[in-house]
């Protein structure tokens, strides 16, 4: 075992490739969860996206496209979800798994044809002298254009639930909807739009990972990225900038294991590929373990209506 | 009766002929009324007479099949409340239309069409709420507030409007007296301010302390209108009701062994906003209704569970004739004769889908047999069930009917003599006739008064203190967790009892002296 | 305008009919889907549902075949519809039957090659407490630190795969493969092989066990305080508190059971069609399974027809895939489609659809 091959510069500048499609993902259902909706189907929309911008990025042989037709697929289907669950009044838990199982079958079937092919690659932003600086050059300034515009994305979310009329609107929604009825809100648009925003920022995020990060198209290659993102939406305790640090903090022990299996650690490869879903289930089980008072921290800021349904009955 | 000249061009509001169905009720029909500038305008009836729907026709909520409304002259169709509160009607909720996890300011903001940043609005806050005599901190979580300091948040939120027309409904249910006072104040200032207020109640002191004039609803029908300044309380009670109050009689007791004792008990919040209970003595004897006042949200809910025994406590504290019980579960209470009826009818006393019969079974597994080595008698079960509908006059078209089906009282009757009927030592009810119309209500009074008399331990848990004063021996107040400690009924005055809720727990001895 | 009434109570006609009127929907709409595939739709949807059936040419290979794809699917989902009816959501019995399969099939084969009588049914043991105990982490995680069953159970299920690859490579890798992963076939060895109990029927002891856990289930659900305590903790859970329901040995009963007959069907499933431990040995009956559950409305004796149909949909979509070159990936969409097709006709039981006047929503 060699392990003065990982380099701690490399080791960061690839953690943040590693972390972005589940930031996406996660950033997504933030969103929809703030609007009181859980949608467990993240884990389908990501692998449709993927899909969907990998075809067409092949198609047009331009990446930027190819990201739109994710976002784009990755909407539409979680439209499929919204319709259920907000005009249907079907059970979220129970279409959220139908969203993921057909999500993944869907994938597939379109994904016939595009098996071993490699999609047009997208080059890195240039940052000029910037990327010269040590450390911080490679670090910081030297990724591609998606890395910085999911970045701004987080910080964007973050202005938005915090600081906008828009937001606030979101997250009393989220947390009664009857009394957001009563005031006049429309309830059931703000938690479509909402889901349709996070089905596209999950689409991009599977799109990510078939364009940029593999590159490539194989069937069911997010392998569980969805659920991770999910879990990262309770480990940040529903704030987008602790977001950030949950997947950064995974896309870390991502590519540390990759590094590590590289490197030949005497631990068999498997044990290693499955750390990742293990650190999840234990960050899981510290934010919702109760602590004093009775509440865990997970349980004190989920919003209150989070996977009711909604029916205004008057 | 007061009928007065509606005079056209002089009205703020007038109704006309406004008619709302629901399937299988008419919640309105063909209402007319009409209301004036500056003035407050009670509108009276029992629960379910349709007052909640009336005013959420006003405010936008809910359209009307027919009729029409003109406000100020104009004719007036809200299509959703932005639309009235444009218009400039605004509305104070029964159940507080409020978010629990956002601060006053971030509350009051939604309520607004274009609210300023929120830095002026905070101060505007301020302004208001100083003006009014309704002190409130913009920036405190709303969960962390009262039911009180809520109300606050609600009519400032209104008042931010500059309202023509301030509808509240029951907005005194959840004050202690205290609070009504300054509620009144603040009412009275706003109508010599010009604004006019639609005041929704069935208590009929207050109606005849603050409004000028009344609409009686009763079944969805106006059904009288009158100056409640010139009626007594028992000609507008009757208004209400359509005939005569029957009144329960109880009779006097004598003193008897203690039956229920809880000592220096205290229960942790559950819910994030929940309440905590702190240090709770309570006794009760065989035979006795203890009574126990207070306003919503104030400990109600866990006190009762920790009789029930959905909530456990450290074994010695909880005792039934003398036995510790803390740590005993629901069902090994019920074996010894500790039986509850929670107050949410639906969803915790009952399961709303399941059938009358499913519901019998829920609480009745125990004593009457109804299981054995666990697989269930359905037929027993059945015939439990029918019992219960038909000693406690449950209109229902049979058993197998989900307990959603059944309207409030009916459901509140079949699960107050589901438990009843199994012959309690010891009965916690909590709330037994919200929401009920008058003839249950009585019929539910009598039956507890009835158990009583038989030598069960009672304890009344409720927010409607003549109830509480008509059928108690003893009355207790809940504030904040924190129960007072009991005195005699009999004789006890409004005043003494607001004291008492308001968390002074030190009535002078003179005026207690009898315990 | 349309507009959903609540019913006042849920209409039992409606909850027996939205399943077979999803089914409908979905061939529908399935068919759609073929044609734009470029394939005659009739001829694919009788491909898949008649065919496999009734055709003199396959039925003979296929009927089997239904018994045998259909037993895992509804030990699974017998188990899962006791969570789901509780509000417990165990979508981890992929993970679960991959455990249940490894720990017996390393039960026998540590066996190997003694020949006893007692070896399978150890191996039964084994299985069931394999997908027991591993439906216990997220079980004893949520009723001790509250933590999430559902992504708990789904993100055991690619630690699972992990194992499951790292057994097939490592500790149960047949010695005499030449170094190929996989273990040692049952087959060969009769102890611990789970055979056709009658030859050409499909029928093995999965299947057996399949029926056994539909009639406990029908029993527990409509005779059984259990039964009774799982319905009312999954609707009113206030309630259910009231009625004396300890929800912490609900939810390890719902989990613990889920787990059990999830390994015991990986262990069937590991001891004979499938022969062996392998990298790939999983197919999906885990998640298959939960459209499976609601499919038969939680129902067992619904869940038995359930598990029956969607067995169809697995034979008939590979024979369409034989046959018309339809894509294998088309029938895992086609079973997707078919659970929200059902969700959305469920609306239909809990609500009235009314025309015209409009309410404010």
């Amino acid at each position: 075992m060699d392990l003065s091959a990982i380099s701690p510069t490399l080791l960061v500048a690839s953690l943040m490739v590693a972390a972005t499609p589940i930031l996406l993902a996660a950033l997504g259902e933030l969103i929809v969860e703030k609007s009181g909706v859980l949608n467990l189907g993240v884990e389908g929309m990501m692998i449709t996206g993927a899909i969907c911008g990998f075809a067409i990025a092949v198609e047009s042989g331009s990446p930027v496209l190819g990201f739109a037709a994710a976002a784009v697929g990755g909407a539409v289907l979680s439209l499929i979800f919204g319709l259920l669950t907000q005009i249907l009044l079907s059970n979220q838990v129970a279409t959220g798994l139908a969203l993921t199982l057909f999500g993944l079958g869907l994938s597939s079937m379109l994904g016939q044809g595009y098996v071993g092919l490699r999609p047009p690659s997208v080059e890195k932003l240039n940052f000029g002298p910037l990327g010269d600086i040590p450390f911080i050059g490679p670090v910081l300034f030297n990724h591609d254009w998606m890395v910085y515009v999911t970045l701004l994305l987080c910080v964007g979310s973050w202005v938005v639930l915090k600081f906008t009329r828009v937001g606030l609107i979101l997250r009393a929604v989220g947390e009664n909807h009857d009394a957001a009825h009563a005031l006049g809100y429309k309830v059931v648009k703000v938690r479509l739009l909402a889901i349709m925003f996070g089905g596209a920022c999950a689409g991009l995020g599977g799109a990510y990972l078939s364009l940029i990060r593999v590159p490539q198209w194989t069937e069911g290659m997010t392998a569980g990225a969805g659920w991770i993102a999910l879990a990262i939406v309770v480990f940040a305790s529903w704030r987008p900038l602790r977001v950030l640090l949950g997947a950064y903090l995974f896309g870390g022990v991502t590519v540390l294991q990759l590094n590590l299996q590289a490197a030949g650690l005497a631990i068999p490869v498997e044990y290693l590929s499955m750390s990742p879903y293990l650190i999840t289930i234990a960050v899981l089980v510290i934010m919702s373990a109760p602590r004093k008072g009775g509440k865990s921290r997970a349980s004190l800021a989920a919003p209150a209506c989070l996977g009711r349904a909604f029916h205004a009955s008057n | 009766m007061d009928e007065r000249l509606s005079i056209a061009g002089e009205d703020l509001l007038t109704i006309e002929g406004l008619t709302k169905a629901y399937p299988g009720v008419v919640a309105n029909d063909h209402v007319s009324l009409s209301i004036r500038p500056g003035e407050v305008h009670a509108l009276l009836g029992e629960n379910g007479a349709g007052k909640s729907t009336l005013v959420k026709m006003i405010y936008g909520l809910v359209k009307p099949d027919a009729g029409t409304m003109t406000f100020k002259g104009a004719p007036f169709a809200p299509a959703e409340p932005r639309a009235a509160r444009a218009t400039g009607v605004a509305m104070v909720f029964q159940h507080f239309s409020l978010f629990e996890a956002l601060d006053v300011a971030e509350n009051i903001a939604l309520g607004m069409e274009n609210p300023p940043k929120m830095r002026d609005l905070s101060a505007r806050i301020r302004e208001v709420s100083e003006t009014y005599g309704l002190p409130l901190d913009p920036d405190q979580l709303v969960g962390d507030l009262s039911a009180g300091e809520r109300q606050r948040v609600e009519i400032i939120r209104c008042l931010l409007q500059n309202p023509k027309l301030l509808i509240m409904d029951e907005p005194t249910s959840v004050l202690t007296p205290q609070e009504v006072a300054i509620l009144f104040q603040t009412l009275e200032k706003l109508r010599g301010e010009g604004c006019s207020i639609l005041y929704i109640s069935h208590k009929l002191e207050e109606i005849r302390a603050l409004c000028d004039y009344a609409t009686v609803l009763r079944l969805g029908k106006k059904v009288a209108t009158c100056n409640p300044r010139q009626e007594t309380a028992r000609a507008m009670a009757e208004m209400m009701v359509g005939g005569e109050l029957h009144v329960p009689q109880k009779t006097p007791r004598q003193p008897q062994d203690v039956a229920l004792e809880i000592t220096a008990l205290d229960v942790a919040a559950r819910a994030a906003f929940g309440t905590s209970l702190k240090g709770i003595n309570l006794s009760v004897q065989k035979g006795e209704i203890l009574g126990i006042g207070g306003v919503a949200g104030n400990g109600q809910d866990e006190l009762c569970s920790v009789i029930s025994g959905e909530i456990l406590s450290p074994d010695a504290k909880v005792k039934l004739a003398g036995a510790p019980i803390g740590q005993l579960g629901p069902n090994a209470r019920r074996a010894l004769g500790v039986l509850a009826a929670p107050e949410e009818r639906l969803g915790h006393a009952a399961a709303p889908d399941m059938s009358l019969t499913e519901n019998a079974l829920l609480s009745g597994a125990v004593r009457e047999g109804l299981q054995s080595h666990g697989m269930i008698d359905w037929g027993k079960t059945r015939e439990f069930a029918k019992q219960i509908i038909q000693k406690f006059d449950v209109r229902t078209p049979s058993p197998n009917t989900a307990a959603r089906a059944l309207s409030g009282g009916n459901l509140q009757k079949f699960v107050i003599g589901r438990e009843i009927i199994q012959n309690p030592t010891v009965f916690v009810v909590n709330q037994p006739t919200w929401g009920v119309d008058a003839s249950a209500a009585a019929a539910i009074r009598q039956a507890l008064l009835d158990l009583a008399a038989a030598g069960a331990a009672i304890v009344v848990i409720s927010q409607d203190l003549d109830e509480l004063m008509e059928i108690s021996d003893r009355f207790a107040a809940l504030n904040e967790g924190r129960l007072s400690a009991p005195v005699e009924a009999a004789g006890l005055t409004v005043d003494q009892i607001g004291l008492m809720l308001g968390g002074a727990h030190d009535l002078e001895p003179a005026k207690v002296a009898q315990l | 305008m349309i507009t959903l009434e609540k019913r006042p109570q849920p209409s039992k006609l409606w909850t027996a009919i939205t399943p077979v009127l999803a089914v409908i929907a979905t061939m529908i709409a399935g068919g759609l889907m073929f044609a734009l595939l470029g394939k005659d739709p009739f001829i694919a949807i009788r491909t898949i549902f008649w065919d496999p059936l009734f055709n003199e040419q396959f039925a003979a290979f296929s009927r089997p075949q239904l018994l045998v794809k259909a037993a895992p699917l509804i030990l699974i989902a017998t188990g899962l519809a006791m969570g789901f009816r509780a509000g417990v959501w165990n979508i981890g019995a992929e993970g679960q039957y991959i455990m249940g399969a490894i720990s017996g099939a390393a039960v026998g084969l540590a066996f190997h090659p003694t020949e006893s009588v007692f070896i399978f049914p150890l191996m039964v043991a084994a299985g069931a407490l394999g997908g027991f105990l591993w439906a216990m982490i997220p079980g004893i995680l949520k009723v001790r630190f509250h933590t999430n069953e559902i992504l708990v159970s789904l993100l055991l299920v690619y630690v699972a795969e992990f194992i499951l690859a790292s057994m097939a490579l490592g500790a149960l890798r047949n010695p005499e493969g030449n170094g190929f992963p996989g273990s040692r076939n049952f087959k060969e060895y009769p102890s611990a092989f789970n055979a056709e109990l009658l030859p050409n029927t499909g029928l093995h002891w999965g299947v057996v066990a399949a029926i056994v856990a539909v009639i406990f289930a029908y029993i527990l659900f409509s005779k059984h305080m259990m039964g009774f305590h799982i319905r009312l903790a999954g609707q009113a859970p206030k309630a259910a508190r009231f009625g004396g329901v300890e929800p912490a040995r609900l939810i390890l009963f719902c989990l613990g059971t889920s787990g059990a007959l999830a390994g015991l069907a990986g262990l069937f499933e590991v001891s004979g069609p499938a022969g062996q431990i392998s990298i790939d040995f999983n197919v999906g009956y885990g998640f298959t399974a939960i459209i499976v559950a609601f499919l038969g409305r939680l129902n067992p004796i619904g869940i038995l027809l359930a598990g029956l149909l969607m067995a169809l949909t697995y034979i008939g979509g590979e024979l369409a895939s034989f046959m018309l070159g339809v894509p294998s990936a088309a029938i895992q969409a086609f079973q997707g489609m078919l659970l929200f097709f059902l969700l959305a006709v469920d609306v239909l039981t809990n609500y009235r659809i009314r025309f015209g006047k409009r309410e404010v929503v």
